[in-house]
């Protein structure tokens, strides 16, 4: 359902207006985390909202991942409906055994007596020159854990309403945003409270003579590489997935069988990223209708480069993509 | 800051009401013989690897009986006795430790939630359910437990240090028992008591006799009441010993000397409290009698109840991993409930 009037915002401002509906329709919904009361958070996501909705509702925490983690979870567990901010998505990892012991075990540990309904928000991934360690990619990690889901929007409309069902729902729900899509552009977000369905995938350009798969900040990458494709005549089908965990694989599939051709693209390291499960989902559902390998353009297998001169090289981009296309179009 | 365990009976003094003290005993003593049962239950395949707490009584029923109605108990895996104590219905226990599923689900009405295997991983999330209560208009407070060793974890940091910045309503009870499964406290820390890091953190420190009832019952008790009133945590250091090994896989002698086993035996906290309860006429052989009596016939309806769990599902692996299944465990719920596995349903 999605309100007709809408306002040019960036993701920023389109995940801010999320969070304030959501504080003021649910008693029970909390954000909180490493600088996000006073300051507004490093990017200044949850700026105002602390002014807004007080001090209780909205409000700063020790510098300790794994404390915000397991305080989120305890929250939860006590009827609460905790937003949690870690600063970075990097900066997830000393929080590792509360996301893999505990986050996504609970439903089914008390065999369905304590559910939680955590929101963990982070920024993710590169393109914008920030420091060593800060611009990771771990979507795969949260995949790997289980009983989580995990959400990755690629638009400010999309992030809102996304955001706002991963805040309704039942279960711990990962939010990473791209740190690139940010306030790279605004674009037309409805008003008022709406939400979009977690678990599905959205065709987001048709074509028909190859698949591109990706989420998050591939998405203007691969739209970029399809556009300039279509320049050359060939159109090429994109495909958001949004959500990675539950996986919409009836629509991946769909998308894979209409075109025989398929290019998964991420932007975290390559052996092992999750884009290595689409490839599987593919060879496992689709391998009768592809006339080609599935190619993946990801990250380079070595850290995220500090080195801005050539960081730009490692992130995939409408370069390499099309690389890759041509490379599907012509075996 | 001079820290001295807080002690009792050592020094014959008795400072509870008879009923009150009975109380204990009775939960104390319930726990001891569940422990045993247990024991030679998992050493008759009756069931699976147990976490014994023989010694411990004291320090894990002194908390819990300390905590009102609506109070939660956030344990780690050696506190059955803590989780007895707190109304979790026998057969329950017995399937839990049976790894049956029907042991899982604590029931509604129990204010516990199910013991934590990794180490210090439960001190945030209780800081968090204390939290929740606040908001929430309730006035619960949250009793968690942790050992020697736990200590050394960042989690406890981490926990005791959000406590104390929200001043969360959270009795912190240490149960140093003096090793972690085999190394001694010596090796763990430089500190002379765990409590004296309370300071640290700006929260009240404690630590008391662990082996005796009293003094763990009434200094959890003032916890509880600092909390509810709103003045924030306690850590609660109580010095006790597992007379039993780690768990049923385990074997102490590799690393503990029998004379220190002897030694601490002689402290055995049931044992205590019962010759104090004799000395003032309040407890004898014949009363003991009649308890162990009603023990067995308790256990023996609880085990009934226990044996009469049916066997758990296949499909069960894949129910409550959400709220509601996703197609990956919907998948695999229709290929197991068949009888089959997902690579056999394609």
């Amino acid at each position: 359902m999605v309100a007709e009037k809408t306002r040019l915002l960036n993701m920023v401002q389109a995940i801010k207006e999320a969070l304030d509906l959501a504080l003021s329709r649910d008693g029970r919904v909390l954000v909180f985390g490493e600088d996000v009361g006073r300051l507004g958070g490093v990017f200044r996501v949850t700026e105002g909202l602390q002014a807004k909705h007080g001090e209780s509702r909205v409000f700063d925490t020790p510098l300790a991942e794994s404390g915000i983690l397991g305080m989120a979870i305890g929250l939860a567990m006590g009827g609460m409906r905790p937003v949690a901010e870690i600063q970075f998505a990097g900066f997830l990892y000393p929080a590792l055994d509360q996301i893999l012991s505990h986050l996504g075990r609970w439903r089914h540990r008390s065999r369905g007596r304590v559910g939680l309904p955590v929101v963990v928000r982070a920024p993710y991934g590169g393109g914008v020159h920030t420091p060593e360690q800060h611009a990771d990619s771990p979507e795969a990690i949260l995949a790997h854990a289980p009983g989580v889901k995990v959400v990755i929007p690629s638009s400010p409309e999309r992030a809102k309403g996304l955001l706002l069902s991963a805040i309704e729902d039942e279960d711990p729900v990962f939010f990473l945003e791209a740190i690139k899509l940010y306030r790279s552009a605004r674009a037309p977000v409805p008003e008022g409270y709406y939400t979009l369905p977690l678990g599905k995938a959205r065709v987001v350009r048709q074509g028909k003579a190859a698949t591109l798969i990706g989420y998050g900040g591939m998405v203007e990458v691969m739209l970029e590489a399809a556009e300039v494709a279509a320049r050359e005549g060939v159109e090429v089908m994109v495909v958001d997935l949004e959500t990675l965990v539950p996986l919409d694989e009836d629509t991946l599939l769909e998308a894979v069988r209409e075109t025989g051709r398929a290019v998964v693209v991420y932007e975290a390291m390559r052996t092992g990223g999750f884009g290595a499960e689409v490839a599987a989902r593919i060879a496992e559902g689709a391998i009768d209708h592809l006339q080609a390998p599935v190619l993946r353009v990801a990250g380079y297998d070595a850290p995220y480069p500090p080195f801005s001169a050539i960081e730009d090289l490692y992130r995939p981009s409408a370069r390499r993509v099309l690389a890759a296309l041509r490379k599907v179009l012509t075996y | 800051m001079k820290l001295k365990p807080v002690a009792y009976l050592e020094k014959g003094e008795f400072p509870l009401e008879a009923g009150e003290a009975l109380r204990l005993y009775r939960a104390m003593r319930r726990a001891r013989f569940f422990d045993e049962k247990a024991v030679t239950f998992q050493r008759q395949g009756r069931l699976g690897v147990y976490a014994p707490f023989m010694g411990q009584e004291a320090a894990q029923v002194g908390v819990a009986l300390a905590l009102g109605e609506g109070d939660w108990v956030v344990p780690s895996y050696r506190e059955s006795a803590m989780l007895l104590a707190r109304g979790l219905p026998i057969h329950v226990l017995i399937l839990y430790w049976r790894a049956h599923p029907a042991g899982w689900g604590f029931p509604e009405g129990v204010r516990a939630v199910n013991p934590y295997i990794p180490i210090a991983t439960q001190i945030p999330q209780a800081v968090g359910l204390a939290l929740a209560g606040r908001y929430r208009g309730e006035d619960w407070v949250v009793a968690t437990s942790i050992g020697d060793g736990g200590t050394s974890e960042g989690d406890f940091h981490e926990g005791l240090n959000f406590a104390a910045v929200f001043q969360a309503p959270v009795v912190f009870l240490v149960q140093n028992n003096g090793y972690a499964i085999s190394v001694p406290r010596a090796k763990q820390m430089r500190v002379d008591y765990i409590a004296r890091r309370a300071e640290g953190y700006g929260m009240p420190g404690v630590v008391v006799d662990g082996n005796d009832a009293f003094a763990v019952y009434l200094e959890a008790k003032k916890a509880v009441e600092r909390a509810r009133r709103g003045e924030g945590p306690t850590l609660l250091e109580a010095l006790t010993y597992r007379l039993a090994p780690h768990t049923t896989s385990d074997d102490p002698t590799r690393y503990r000397a029998r004379e220190e086993e002897e030694a601490w035996r002689r402290k055995d906290p049931i044992l205590r409290l019962r010759k104090a309860l004799e000395e003032r006429g309040l407890w004898d052989e014949d009363r003991e009698r009649a308890l162990l009596e009603e023990l067995e016939e308790e256990f023996a309806r609880e085990l009934a109840l226990a044996d009469a769990a049916p066997e758990p599902r296949p499909e069960e692996i894949v129910e409550h991993v959400y709220k509601e299944m996703g197609p990956d465990q919907r998948r695999a719920y229709e290929a197991l409930r068949r009888g089959l596995h997902v690579e056999e349903a394609w």
